[in-house]
């Protein structure tokens, strides 16, 4: 064989490899969200009474955003290998904040908006920092750092109330030509926060530190700074989530039954996501659609019928569901020792 | 057990195999990785079913589902991988297949009794039963594995690269204790990459090829030579690529004077010129993966000068390491945990450590990244069906020219390998020989690590041998022999003869 020919093979080869498509665990994980998801919101549109006007889906959107803002916040640190029991009250120290000071005029409002993200990245940066620094396991830092940030919110806002910008939550939860800005909101965030991130070299040595820490850290790549990028980023996240509840509720509200609930519940849409707990494979587009599935829950109850307080055990059973699917390749392994992996 | 098939997909693992143990005696099985003998020790133990042929024990078919099933019928195996739980003490870890009960419950003065005497067959009195695994060397949970196996009493014992861990003194203890179990009337089945070991252990040995057996004959009875090239079924003097004339007179790219770090490396000195290929020898645990280690500044609180290229650095971290002031990197020796990540994929593994020289401003260039990671598949033929798939999947050969290349990628000009062959088939050995050379003479500096002696004589200018932190003597050219390896590895002047080496070898092994 001469030496073109031979050329012209290993380009083919090239070329085959890409034209394949196969898919990665984690893409893997996002399909099978995307089609939990849209199988329930059909069910949700064909069900319900009357046709689906631009409003209902302006609602579902919008209570959507709220979970999977702070889901995609909670994906970060299960990247890295660890649990985030602080998104929650992230998310409610925000929303305190923001009905303090997202107020008055466009500047004061722009000002307002800026320092509730500020503080938001710098609550995800201490709980980094303690982590990397400390040496500490991120479930026991972020428990006691969640405390800290909801006691802070509490003496913020002791009563709820406050008030915000009118226009600027109008504007955040109205939709234009059917489109929610709130899903605009969320594809903004993922082209601008999560896309960028995801190329960065330090978004890449998360998902490594996720894998293997030790071959992280002797592969020479800043480990640390990566580990609290991932945690600061992750406090951002749950910072622009508290703002979008403000411009809901239109006020603040310090409450623990807020943050726990979105706290857990963030973690069964990193899950049904397709994110690993082990950290090391997962996405957060993943679990943008892993929370807009836990929210249609309960849209399906009302269609249905059925008592709204059976809620949780929907929700439980949607979970269970969700996670039996993505471990459905267990049925394709062939050595029995890779079960226990 | 005859006529055993099995295939993975379309993979052909065995083909027809046919396999004798008899009573007392010590069979080694011999061959590559891939070569067969693993698939058939698992269809032995259970762990996989052939797609044909029968197994008979005592003259009886037996079919094993499982590897309960096979641990029922007297069959105990003990693989490379260590099958001990970390957190458990060493009691729990020998009775945990069948725990001694009372009352329903685990008797543990019973089960400790049975650990105790378990140790005591293997020659490891010195472990304590109720130290937990964690505390104890890579050596001695492997002869808490090797207890464990025969504290359930099997008729067939199953060593499979289970000696790769130990060191010399426990080597010995086990052959002992391997004898005796011949004595009293055990079917060993042994499988080893040591040679050595063979030559001293086995009465009778098989080669296995590409799933199929190649010959069956008495162990002293065939050359070494002839064994390797029975292996891998072409000559054996190509497995080394000719060394090269070198001139070195150029500076020392790498320079390190009184090198020292707690007490296990007590000031080392070595000069590596830029071309040139140094090994370090030695018995396993005397320093050398402290040094290498040292040198790629993993050890906190290491004291002693390094110079590179003439300048004086301070070596604080891996990231430091791998500067372009420094250029170094270290290919670590456990691969799984300190070399890749498993389930990223070849392409990310690739790239990981030079992943900041391909990137702008923090951000991944991908075009760069997909082009130097096309080249250094094609450098080093990686197979490439998989690289978009996890790393994981891959062989062991293959996942150790992922390591090789990822560090490959940060164009290093010095090069530490510690111990990269160990568990890797022949042929994938001879490519990583040929890439050194080449890296060599292309003006690289590396140092080598390597427990096998005729890799240290067939690569290295120079060897280094190293004895409780310290080296002890540097050989090169003629001198490079393995008597003189072993003499230098054990201590001993120059020159010592044979016999003073085996009394040596048998002082320290007591």
């Amino acid at each position: 064989m001469n030496a073109p020919t031979e050329t012209a093979g290993s380009g083919a080869g090239t070329g085959r490899r890409r034209f394949e498509m196969r898919l990665s665990v984690a893409q893997r994980g996002i399909l099978v969200a995307i089609a939990i998801f849209a199988v329930m919101f059909m069910a949700y549109a064909w069900k319900q009474p009357g046709p689906l006007t631009a409003n209902i889906v302006n609602t579902a959107s919008n209570k959507g955003a709220l979970l999977a803002l702070v889901a995609m916040a909670q994906t970060l640190p299960v990247l890295v290998g660890g649990l985030d029991l602080s998104v929650g009250a992230i998310f409610v120290l925000a929303n305190c904040l923001a009905s303090t000071v997202v107020v008055g005029n466009p500047v004061s409002t722009t000002f307002g908006i800026l320092a509730v993200l500020l503080v938001g990245l710098l609550c995800g940066t201490i709980n980094g920092a303690i982590i990397v620094y400390g040496r500490l396991q991120p479930l026991i830092v972020t428990l006691a750092m969640g405390a800290v940030y909801f006691g802070i919110s509490l003496a913020l806002r002791p009563q709820p109330g406050g008030s915000v910008n009118f226009e600027l939550a109008d504007f955040m939860t109205n939709s234009t030509l059917a489109v929610p800005h709130s899903a605009i909101l969320l594809l903004l965030v993922v082209l601008f926060i999560w896309i960028p991130y995801r190329r960065s070299v330090l978004g890449r040595a998360a998902y490594a530190i996720g894998s293997a820490e030790q071959a992280a850290y002797m592969s020479g790549v800043p480990i640390e700074r990566a580990k609290i990028l991932a945690f600061a980023l992750s406090g951002l996240l749950a910072a622009i989530g508290g703002l979008l509840l403000t411009a809901i509720t239109y006020s603040g509200a310090a409450k623990l039954s807020i943050a726990n609930d979105y706290t857990l519940n963030s973690i069964g849409a990193v899950v049904i996501g397709g994110t690993s707990l082990f950290g090391g494979v997962g996405s957060a587009i993943g679990s943008i659609f892993g929370a807009f599935v836990m929210r249609t829950v309960g849209d399906l109850l009302i269609v249905f019928d059925i008592n709204p307080v059976l809620q949780p055990l929907f929700v439980g059973i949607v979970l269970l569901v969700a996670v039996c699917m993505g471990s459905l390749r267990v049925l394709r392994i062939k050595n029995k020792l890779d079960l226990y992996r | 057990m005859s006529g055993i098939t099995k295939h993975y997909g379309g993979v052909r693992a065995l083909e027809n195999v046919h396999f004798e143990a008899n009573r007392g005696t010590i069979h080694a099985l011999l061959g590559e990785n891939g070569a067969g003998k693993s698939t058939l020790i698992k269809v032995l133990s259970g762990v996989v079913q052939p797609d044909s042929g029968t197994i008979e024990l005592d003259g009886q078919a037996v079919e094993f589902a499982n590897p309960t099933e096979a641990n029922d019928a007297g069959i105990a195996c003990i693989f490379q991988e260590l099958s001990l739980l970390p957190d458990l003490t060493v009691a729990d870890n020998i009775g945990i297949t069948r725990p001694p009960k009372r009352f329903g419950l685990i008797d543990y003065r019973a089960q400790r009794r049975l650990a105790e005497e378990a140790l005591a067959r293997v020659g490891g009195e010195g472990i304590h039963p109720s130290t937990t695994v964690r505390e104890l060397s890579l050596s001695r949970r492997q002869m808490v594995e090797i207890a464990k196996a025969l504290a359930r009493n099997p008729k067939i014992l199953i060593l499979d690269e289970a000696t790769s861990a130990l060191t010399a003194a426990d080597v010995e203890k086990v052959f002992v204790m391997l004898h005796k179990l011949r004595e009293e009337g055990m079917a060993i089945i042994y499988i080893s990459h040591r040679m050595h070991e063979i030559a001293e252990l086995a009465d009778v040995c098989t080669v296995y090829r590409n799933g199929q057996k190649v010959e069956t004959f008495k162990a002293g009875t065939k050359s070494d030579n002839a064994i390797v090239e029975m292996m891998i079924g072409r000559e054996y003097e190509s497995v080394f690529p000719p060394k090269t004339d070198k001139k070195l007179e150029a500076a020392p790219a790498l320079k390190v004077r009184g090198f020292s770090w707690q007490n296990e490396l007590d000031g080392i000195d070595l000069d590596i010129r830029p071309g040139e290929i140094v090994g370090l020898g030695g018995l396993d645990g005397q320093g050398q993966r402290q040094l290498l280690l040292g040198l790629f500044g993993t050890l906190i609180g290491a004291t002693g000068s390094v110079e590179i290229d003439g300048k004086p650095v301070k070596l604080s971290s891996p990231k430091r390491a791998k500067s372009d002031e420094i250029g170094m990197a270290l290919i670590p020796e456990d691969r799984k945990n300190e070399g890749l990540m498993l389930p990223m994929t070849v392409r990310e593994n690739l790239s990981f450590a030079s992943i900041e020289q391909i990137s702008r401003a923090g951000v991944v260039n991908l075009k760069a990244e997909e082009a130097a990671i096309d080249e250094m598949i094609d450098l080093l033929k990686i197979r490439s069906d998989g690289i978009d798939g996890p790393v994981g999947a891959l062989s062991g050969g293959n996942q150790q020219k992922v390591v090789i290349g990822k560090w490959l990628m940060t164009r290093p000009r010095i090069i530490l390998l510690n111990d990269p062959t160990r568990g890797i088939d022949v042929g994938t050995k001879q490519e990583i020989y040929q890439l050194l050379q080449r890296l060599a003479s292309e003006g690289a500096a590396i140092l080598f690590y390597s427990t096998d002696y005729d890799e240290l004589i067939g690569c290295c200018d120079r060897v280094l041998v190293m004895y409780g932190g310290t080296i002890v003597r540097t050989l090169a050219g003629d001198q490079l022999t393995e008597t003189n390896l072993v003499s230098a590895a054990l201590n001993l002047p120059a020159g010592t003869d044979e016999t003073a080496l085996a009394a040596r070898a048998r002082e320290v092994a007591t």
